[in-house]
């Protein structure tokens, strides 16, 4: 054994020997979902289990005048009609605020519309039957009497005073209101060489996690305890709405979640129809479960991106940015969601606008107005990818304006990365970022000369192809300032449990949870190479709240950092509760031994001295050969969240290499770059593909994916023939690049991955596009970048 | 409603007999009667490929076809194509590249790959990317899973020469 080292606590866990952080390693249990043999909420089954068919309103705003249930009651293998007014004696509405987001309101909202729908798709009653078949069947006889109402669907005119308000409560259709002024915005436009505006238009889009959202509620009377499984990214925030809700503590709520088809933000919501799943459960008395069908998927996940941008941007002719200005407008749908808000992606957008770039003066003011549409809410990269849009748009259009490469520009005006620490105009703090490297890494990475090379004699023979770059930062692991300080129930921090079992195996219980990102994979990586013993002995258990500390989940790519972190911690401490029983066992000292492949050995010569599984034989069933006093602790717990920083910041850039077809409008993704630096890289294959599939959700937002609501607030392409998303044959390779500035808020020192891809993918790819059509003098500043809005671009319809 | 009727197949090896709802589509036959659940149902109108199985030898979309359409047939789904070691060495290259995440449409991914590799034993990458065409993945970006097949590809071929 190599290193000798006096106090190998001091030392990193990255440093220690046979370690597995850094390394690809293939995630544990893959099996399992390879041979169809998980279980993802919607195979659960239990014993009286019954299946709830949600009727929903096919209007965008109307009075319920009716509801009559009585031919539905009598149909074969019904349970239950259950209506919004009826429900409503098991659970209570809720708000969807945050104190610390000013101004920002909403009204009550119910599980089940009561006396009045906002969206279609909106729920007006539940039906409960024996099977999903028996209850589809008696919700089409359940009649539904409805009065239309004006139905306030664009944005840009729901603040209009001739526009009905659709919470007469509330005084108006404004939601929340944000404006930022710093620097000297004015004066910095006034002695601009150059002032470009734009204006950004981003679709409607949605997640389309490919299995639909789905619960099963178990209300045991008996035991008076409410199990709920469901496919969440945060179970201990359900356990706390839940019981809040149903009168309930906390305690007497269990939240379980196996399998997760998907993820994305679209499950770290709590949406109407699963809290009426709870209710429901708690009302008959049995388990019930929901599993949404994909028209359902389109008309109540929650939406998101649905913005509209008005951009400045000042540059002088050296190339210097002198001022950023923003004009940001988005509609939510009729409520804002619960219990995250509906605020946060305008407030994400006005934080983030700006932020690679040096330029300190900045003015924003952000508007988030209600409608008669399906709710909008955080989804992958809540933000980033309008802040990155509309940034990296106008810094291309300024270089365009003063006749500047766009990479020279960037050059010039991004933070240097021997700056940090720094902050930005929006007062976002930066600990260490390194956007020059990563725009060094890239340009060498794509052959930036040769691909421009490239273009220029292609151009020549009529194929018009385009470069696009984008450098973005991106938020990870917030602290309590993104919800707890708001007054939120939604945990910042994050716990692991690590115990050596009778075998010298290791069970880990972690808050963080698995939808495929790896979770599982990187904590027993850390808890493997803290300890000393492979992997295949260690166990990860997650998302259970009967089992598992308390946490706040995954999302906001804070699994690694955060959960991560606590798992190291947590790992510490057992390693030095092992070696002290160790040295008791061995009659040596604690300095003088260490654990390596599931062995203690000496320090000094790596000897082997006894196998973990018999120091845990001698503990658990032997403690009496022990000497007298030694109470060995052969487990150990630990939480964590960043203190010093509220949000990690990590930073990157993307290129897009694209061919645009002018007589068809097609775009083709020829190839996409990207380099990116999430701090400490734990597994780099799943940080590559964490990235891959971030891109992939962004590429669908840039060419293809939209919502489509028609004027009065119908939803037309609600399937998945209609709303199209990324497939295989139309997406290009993606290379990944990395440069490493570890966080040093933690001793792990990662930063979270999970999103970046999604920030920049969009940008990169507008870019390019515009960059292909720059001969014909148009730019397009609206995605998704369908043939038709390219061949309007270009004057050919 | 139309009454039962009665359907015999084959699934797995296996002999099923049952009763059935003429109405009732093969997917939500194999996972609610046989319980069979790791062919999964991702969207109900044949679009996503999530249910892709095999009935006599072809890839179908399970959720397109009735169960009473699959009487007297050959039905194969991800649970006996894995007990059979048939497709072991594809599954190995789809957890040794992470060609999965959530693994929704992995079942569904791995039928539509082993039968492009049963037709095509040397597929170029855009082949692959064509032939996956019609099945949604929603977390990997697909780049992976295109490694995976064509390292699969090229193995079988060596394992042949
Ligand atoms: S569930 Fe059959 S194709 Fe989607
Ligand atoms: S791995 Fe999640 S949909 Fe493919």
């Amino acid at each position: 054994m190599s290193s000798i080292r006096v106090n190998p606590d001091g030392l990193s866990v990255l440093d220690r020997p046979n370690s597995y952080i850094g390394k690809t390693v293939p995630r544990p249990n893959l099996d399992r979902l390879l041979q169809g043999r998980g279980l993802y909420v919607s195979d659960i089954e239990l014993p009286r289990m019954a299946h709830v068919v949600f009727l929903r309103s096919p209007h965008a705003h109307a009075k319920i005048v009716s509801v009559d249930a009585v031919t539905a009651k009598e149909m074969p293998g019904v349970i239950a009609v259950v209506t919004g007014k009826e429900l409503g004696a098991v659970i209570t509405p809720w708000v969807g605020v945050l104190s610390h987001l000013k101004g920002l309101k909403s009204a009550p909202q119910s599980a089940i519309a009561v006396d009045r729908v906002c969206w279609q798709g909106e729920a007006v009653a539940a039906i409960v039957a024996t099977s999903r078949a028996a209850a589809e069947d008696a919700a089409e006889h359940v009649a539904v009497a409805y009065q239309e109402l004006e139905a306030v669907t664009d944005m840009r005119t729901a603040l209009d005073p001739a526009t009905p308000v659709i919470h007469a409560s509330l005084g108006d259709n404004l939601a929340f209101e944000r404006v930022h002024d710093a620097g000297a915005v004015d004066q910095a436009f006034a002695v601009s060489d150059a002032v470009v505006e734009a204006d950004f238009i981003f679709g409607r889009h949605t997640g389309v996690t490919l299995e639909p959202r789905a619960v099963v509620a178990d209300w045991n009377a008996a035991e008076a305890r409410l199990t709920i499984y469901q496919g969440t990214q945060a179970p201990h925030m359900v356990q706390n709405i839940a019981a809040l809700h149903l009168g309930l503590r906390e305690a007497q709520v269990r939240v379980v979640c196996k399998d997760v088809g998907g993820s994305f933000g679209i499950k770290v919501h709590i949406y109407a129809d699963e809290m009426a799943t709870y209710a429901l459960s708690k009302l008959l008395r049995r388990p019930i479960k929901f599993v949404a069908d994909r028209v359902e998927s389109f008309n109540t996940d929650i939406h998101a991106r649905d913005h509209r941008c008005k951009g400045k941007i000042g540059v002088k002719r050296d190339g210097t940015i002198t001022a950023f200005e923003i004009d940001d407008l988005t509609g939510i749908g009729p409520y804002s969601m619960y219990p995250r808000t509906s605020a946060i992606e305008a407030n994400q957008v006005v934080n983030l606008v700006g932020g690679p770039y040096t330029s300190k003066n900045y003015r924003a003011r952000a508007r988030v107005v209600f409608q008669n549409k399906n709710v909008m809410c955080q989804y992958r990269a809540v933000g980033h990818p309008i802040a990155c849009s509309v940034t990296e748009g106008l810094v291309d259009l300024a270089a365009r304006k003063i006749g500047m490469d766009p990479l020279e520009i960037r050059r010039r005006n991004l933070i240097a990365d021997d700056a940090y620490p720094c902050a930005s105009p929006s007062g976002l703090r930066f600990e260490q970022l390194s956007h020059h490297a990563s725009l060094d890494k890239i340009v060498a990475m794509m052959g930036y000369d040769a691909l421009r090379a490239e273009q220029a004699t292609l151009r020549k023979e009529g194929i018009h192809r385009g470069i696009g770059i984008a450098s973005f930062i991106e938020v990870t692991n917030p602290s309590a300032a993104f919800y707890g300080v708001g007054g939120a129930k939604i945990s910042s921090q994050d716990g692991v449990a690590v115990r050596l079992d009778a075998q010298g195996s290791v069970i880990c219980q972690t808050s963080i949870t698995e939808q495929g990102q790896g979770s599982e994979s990187l904590t027993a990586q850390i808890v493997g190479s803290v300890l000393g013993v492979s992997m295949d002995r260690v166990r990860v258990i997650l998302g259970d709240t009967d089992v598992t500390p308390y946490g706040g989940g995954t999302w906001a790519s804070r699994g690694a950092g955060i959960g991560g972190e606590a798992a190291l911690q947590a790992t510490k401490i057992l390693r030095k509760n092992i070696l002290d029983v160790a040295a008791v066992i061995l009659q040596s000292t604690p300095a003088e031994l260490d654990i390596v492949n599931n062995a203690i050995v000496n320090v000094s010569d790596g000897a082997s001295r006894i196998e973990l599984n018999e120091l845990a034989r001698i503990v658990y069933f032997r403690p009496d050969t022990l000497p007298p006093g030694i109470q060995p602790e052969l487990m150990a717990t630990k939480h964590f969240v960043p203190r010093e920083y509220p949000f990690a910041f990590t930073n990157g850039v993307q290129a897009a290499w694209v061919e645009v077809d002018t007589e068809t409008g097609f775009v083709k993704l020829l190839r996409h770059w990207v380099v990116e630096d999430c701090g400490t890289i734990i597994n780099p294959q799943l940080v590559d593909e964490q990235i891959r599939g971030g891109v992939v959700q962004g590429l669908g937002a840039a060419l293809f994916e939209k919502c489509i609501y028609d004027e009065r607030g119908q939803l037309t392409n609600a399937n998945m023939a209609d709303y199209l998303v990324p497939m295989s044959g139309e997406m290009p390779d993606i290379d990944i690049g990395h440069v490493v500035s570890p966080t040093r808020e933690s001793e792990l020192g990662a930063k979270g991955a999970g999103e970046a891809g999604t920030a920049g993918a969009a940008a990169a790819v507008t870019n390019a596009v515009n960059d292909a059509l720059s001969p014909f003098g148009t730019i397009i500043t609206e995605i998704p970048l369908t043939p038709q809005v390219i061949l309007t671009a270009l004057g050919k319809i | 409603m139309t009454a039962a009727a009665a359907i015999s197949l084959t699934v797995n090896g296996e002999r099923v007999e049952a009763h059935v709802l003429p109405r009732l589509n093969l997917a939500d036959f194999l996972r609610e009667h046989l319980k069979l659940t790791g062919t999964h149902v991702g969207c109900e109108h044949g679009v996503c490929g999530a249910c892709t199985v095999r009935v006599g030898g072809e890839i179908v979309r399970s959720c397109l076809m009735l169960a009473v359409q699959a009487d007297g047939a050959v039905v194969e789904t991800i649970e006996g194509l894995s007990d059979s070691g048939e497709i072991a060495d594809l599954q190995a290259a789809f957890r040794d590249r992470n060609a999965l995440q959530c693994g929704f449409c992995t079942p569904g991914m791995l039928m539509a790959a082993q039968d492009l590799l049963r037709e095509n034993r040397t597929p170029a990458r855009e082949e692959i990317r064509e032939h996956l065409s019609g099945n949604y993945c929603r977390c990997t970006g697909y780049h992976a899973i295109i490694d995976a097949v064509e390292t699969t590809a090229r193995a079988r071929m060596e394992l042949k020469a």
